[in-house]
């Protein structure tokens, strides 16, 4: 699949939990946007990713 | 010819130049602007041209003075702002920054949320005075507010903003701008206005510590109606501070980039 327009590989059935811990990046300061469909953060551990999703990711740092 | 003259439309038989009406309206007017731009020489006018004539010093009336305020800016943008709802979620340093941008443009109603009040730590970056220290941030920047363009509506709401009150407290704005410090209540705005309002647009900011170079702060469209500004990387941590000329930096892509929304340009 694509994230962030860099092609990656997954195991099977992993959902949008697991590529943020692969990233390292805390699913609390994130927008994960799915084949242009911004995903809830209450269904990333239900969302399995296909081979075909293209994936963005933001990521939020402090200071404001 | 119609010419607007301080604001008012005003109708002439004949074609005039600038300097013709002064002297026939205001011969004292020692500021004359014609379109935005103050000019120094005559200049014959053109059909629907905004003149402004202003004596230095002087108090204008209260009818004329909205218009004064706002007799520099390009012609035909206050109109349009002025029908504009911003809602600002954060009043510290981005938001104090862009609500005063926006009010001095002359922005028709400001949604304005916080739940904080000002301390002197505050100070380095944000734009409150030594006298709102311990006012809460809402009252502060309505007080300062008033002082710049009191024909901007202000409404402060004083609270902690989450997922359980955003859609209602941001329900008439058009545009809402992301101003928070917390990287966690950044995500939970921007994704809630994402999935939850999505009639809206958000312009939100993330990296702008330190004192690193101007140009890597950048304006960035993610997606539609999703505006990022910042340089991505420099987070506010110890060794890394938040400093007034970077945070306002990043806080007037923000502004600029409202105005620029309000105004039909999409892209970045």
């Amino acid at each position: 699949m694509i994230v962030n327009g860099k092609e990656m590989t997954f195991e099977e059935n992993s959902n949008v939990i697991d590529l943020l811990n692969k990233l390292n990046l805390d699913e609390e300061k994130v927008v994960v946007e799915i084949n242009m469909e911004i995903i809830s953060k209450e269904v990333y551990s239900e969302r399995i990713l296909n081979d075909d999703d293209k994936i963005e990711i933001v990521g939020f740092i402090g200071g404001g | 010819m119609k010419i607007y003259v301080n604001e008012k439309e005003m109708k002439f038989n004949e074609r005039k130049t600038a300097f013709q009406i002064r002297d026939e309206i205001k011969p004292e007017g020692d500021i004359v602007i014609l379109n935005g731009f103050i000019i120094k020489e005559d200049s014959k006018l053109e059909e629907n041209d905004r003149l402004v004539l202003i004596k230095r010093g002087e108090k204008p009336n209260e009818d004329e003075l909205e218009h004064l305020l706002v007799s520099r800016h390009t012609p035909g943008v206050h109109g349009k702002v002025k029908n504009a709802i911003v809602g600002i979620a954060g009043l510290g340093g981005l938001g104090s920054n862009i609500a005063i941008s926006l009010a001095r443009l002359g922005i028709g109603k400001l949604i304005l949320v916080d739940f904080d009040v000002v301390e002197p730590s505050n100070l380095n970056r944000q734009q409150y005075f030594v006298k709102h220290i311990g006012m809460q941030k809402t009252r502060a920047i309505k007080d300062i507010i008033s002082q710049i363009n009191p024909y901007v509506e202000v409404e402060t709401v004083n609270t902690y903003l989450d997922k359980s009150n955003i859609k209602e407290i941001f329900e008439g704005v058009d545009i809402v701008v992301e101003a928070f410090d917390n990287p966690k209540c950044k995500a939970e705005l921007i994704n809630t206005v994402l999935t939850e309002c999505k009639d809206k647009y958000i312009v939100a900011a993330s990296g702008m510590a330190g004192y690193f170079s101007n140009n890597i702060i950048k304006t960035r469209k993610i997606r539609d109606k999703f505006y990022l500004v910042g340089d991505g990387v420099s987070e506010a941590k110890p060794g890394c501070g938040l400093m007034a000329p970077r945070v306002s930096i990043a806080a007037n892509h923000q502004a600029n980039t409202v105005l620029r929304i309000i105004l039909g340009e999409k892209e970045v």
